[in-house]
């Protein structure tokens, strides 16, 4: 049984609204938690798959823009939390429990970085690459370790998860509800600039760039922009994860991270839109399930990675509905 | 005749001890199509790469249009008016035959940096394509995906592409290749009317084709271009008979 790809798409947005609605229903908070933590780690996944799946750049450090996003909203809202003065050169301020500006931050820094790490690693390519990005993950991991202001290797603790206006962002559902809206929007940009005269382009330079110069465009330049996307969205995913674990620590710089948000979107399908969608899910649901049986579930997560690679170069998604997907 | 369109002055490109391009002036004027021909390894696609801005001269400069474009780059070039068609084809080959023509409109139209209405709903983008698609006659494979193309057709695909831009010039590396003798005669037919949009700088190794389009022919041997006139002149050149045609041409 084939299945049309948009019905499918449908049909997992109907299912992210369905669970956790039922679990509000069946008093299960723990699933909130856990659909809100897939919803999280699929925008982040969303955000590498415009330069993975598009763009055709294997970024083992997006990891970077997840912790930049993470220590943006601890560090805004622990100086709030506790009334100190966050002095930034000429400007100080008290922090921030506000949601929107803590997104705004989150994005505007991870862009920024994006576009410095793009500036060096878009000279490289293929095996180089996923090097240099690694090495610059590596880089903001081991400066969060040793950042002992805010917490060095132990993280930092948020009390009270942020505010958003109007919401009561400590009730589950409700900040669900944030996740998943974010997480939608993410989704409608990604299939507008998929499709736009932007997206062929940066498609055509992972296919053959050679082509793109041809007709009078630069392959860098639409690279990078995409690279800066792609990390102001994974920022802003990180600023809803550590709001999610009201709690910042390196982990979220962990080279760990980055190769599973790779793994999502291999998993879901590379390039497709909601492949880290569909990744995220059978990721979580993979990790709590198998988890509880098991220390070693990442064995069985190998398993099933290498099946998805070797029988289905599509993803999940290609798998379900017949159409090949993108080779990187 | 005024000045020419597309011209090299004083080329000059080694390989260590080779050198791949001795000394190359060409020219290409206003509505002909000038052909280089010469054996394998003679350094045409070195020349060609100069040309285009693939690769750097060791001296000499690239004049389009009047304007130097020596230092400039491959994209620079392009939107200064160079239509190239690659030997192999360099197409998307996982996008449709449509996708493919739009990315060349985008290049010509400088609308790559559009990020919200779709390419394809763009009537500014689709009516140039397929109308370079239309010339070429792949207007029923429209929506095929390149990679289901066969390979007479990604040919066709290729200069389409090169149409969208508009060129001044076009510098076609062996178009012909690969294709049948009736496919062969038919882009023959098709470059044949193109002159009079802009002049061709043709490689190419199908004589049958070269000696029916061509207004000048160039003979590059060694990396030096031996003779240089028109059909019939290089026909009966002693020279370029020993060098590459032999006897039978």
């Amino acid at each position: 049984m084939r299945l049309n790809e948009k019905y499918f798409n449908a049909l997992m947005i109907a299912g992210l609204l369905a669970l956790p609605l039922w679990a509000v229903v069946a008093d299960q908070p723990f699933t909130i938690t856990l659909v809100t933590r897939a919803v999280i780690l699929a925008l982040a996944a969303v955000g590498l798959n415009i330069i993975l799946g598009i763009g055709g750049m294997v970024s083992f450090g997006h990891a970077v823009f997840f912790g930049i996003g993470g220590y943006a909203m601890g560090i805004l809202a622990y100086h709030a939390q506790t009334y100190t003065a966050l002095d930034l050169g000429p400007f100080s301020t008290d922090g921030t429990k506000s949601m929107p500006v803590i997104w705004l931050v989150a994005m505007i820094l991870s862009g920024l970085v994006a576009f410095f790490i793009g500036l060096l690693s878009l000279r490289t390519s293929g095996v180089y690459f996923i090097m240099i990005t690694l090495a610059f993950g590596q880089m903001f991991f081991y400066f969060a370790i040793s950042w002992a202001q805010y917490g060095g290797e132990d993280g930092l603790s948020i009390y009270v998860r942020n505010d958003f206006p109007g919401l009561n962002t400590l009730a589950p559902i409700q900040f669900y509800g944030i996740c998943f809206t974010l997480l939608c929007v993410v989704l409608f940009l990604f299939a507008r600039l998929q499709a736009s005269p932007f997206g062929l382009a940066l498609n055509a330079a992972r296919q053959t760039p050679t082509r793109v110069e041809t007709v009078g465009l630069n392959p860098m330049r639409l690279k990078l922009l995409a690279f800066v996307l792609s990390g102001a969205i994974t920022g802003l995913a990180g600023a809803l994860f550590a709001d999610l674990n009201r709690f910042v620590s390196p982990t979220m710089f962990s080279w760990q991270l980055s190769g599973e948000l790779i793994v999502l979107i291999i998993i879901g399908g590379v390039g497709r839109l909601m492949g880290p969608v569909i990744g995220a899910c059978v990721f979580v649901a993979l990790e709590h399930f198998l988890g509880e049986l098991t220390d070693f579930w990442h064995v069985y997560l190998g398993v099933v990675l290498l099946c998805i690679v070797l029988f289905g170069r599509g993803g999940l998604i290609g798998l379900l509905t017949g159409k090949e997907g993108v080779h990187v | 005749m005024s000045d020419p369109v597309l011209s090299t002055l004083n080329l000059n490109k080694s390989f260590g001890a080779l050198k791949a391009t001795d000394d190359v002036s060409i020219d290409l004027k206003s509505g002909e199509i000038h052909a280089i021909i010469g054996p394998n390894g003679a350094g045409k696609s070195t020349l060609i790469q100069q040309i285009c801005g693939g690769l750097q001269p060791d001296s000499g400069r690239v004049l389009l249009n009047g304007q130097d474009v020596s230092g400039q780059s491959t994209q620079a070039r392009a939107r200064a008016g160079m239509g190239r068609t690659f030997q192999i084809s360099q197409l998307c080959m996982e996008d449709t035959v449509l996708e493919n023509a739009v990315l060349g409109v985008m290049g010509a139209e400088h609308l790559a940096w559009r990020f919200w209405r779709p390419a394809l709903k763009r009537p500014s983008l689709r009516d140039r394509a397929e109308a370079a698609l239309e010339r070429v006659g792949l207007s029923d494979d429209r929506d095929t995906r390149c990679a289901n193309l066969s390979h007479g057709q990604r040919r066709q695909l290729e200069v389409a592409v090169a149409l969208t831009l508009s060129p001044k010039a076009f510098v076609m590396d062996e178009p012909m290749a690969g294709l049948g003798a009736e496919g062969s005669k038919r882009l023959t037919g098709f470059l044949d009317g193109l002159r009079q949009e802009a002049p061709i700088l043709l490689v190419e190794h199908d004589m049958d084709a070269v000696f029916a389009l061509a207004d000048r022919i160039s003979v590059l041997v060694y990396g030096k271009v031996i003779a240089t006139g028109t059909a019939d002149e290089i026909r009966t050149n002693r020279e370029v008979r020993d060098a590459y045609l032999g006897d039978e041409a």
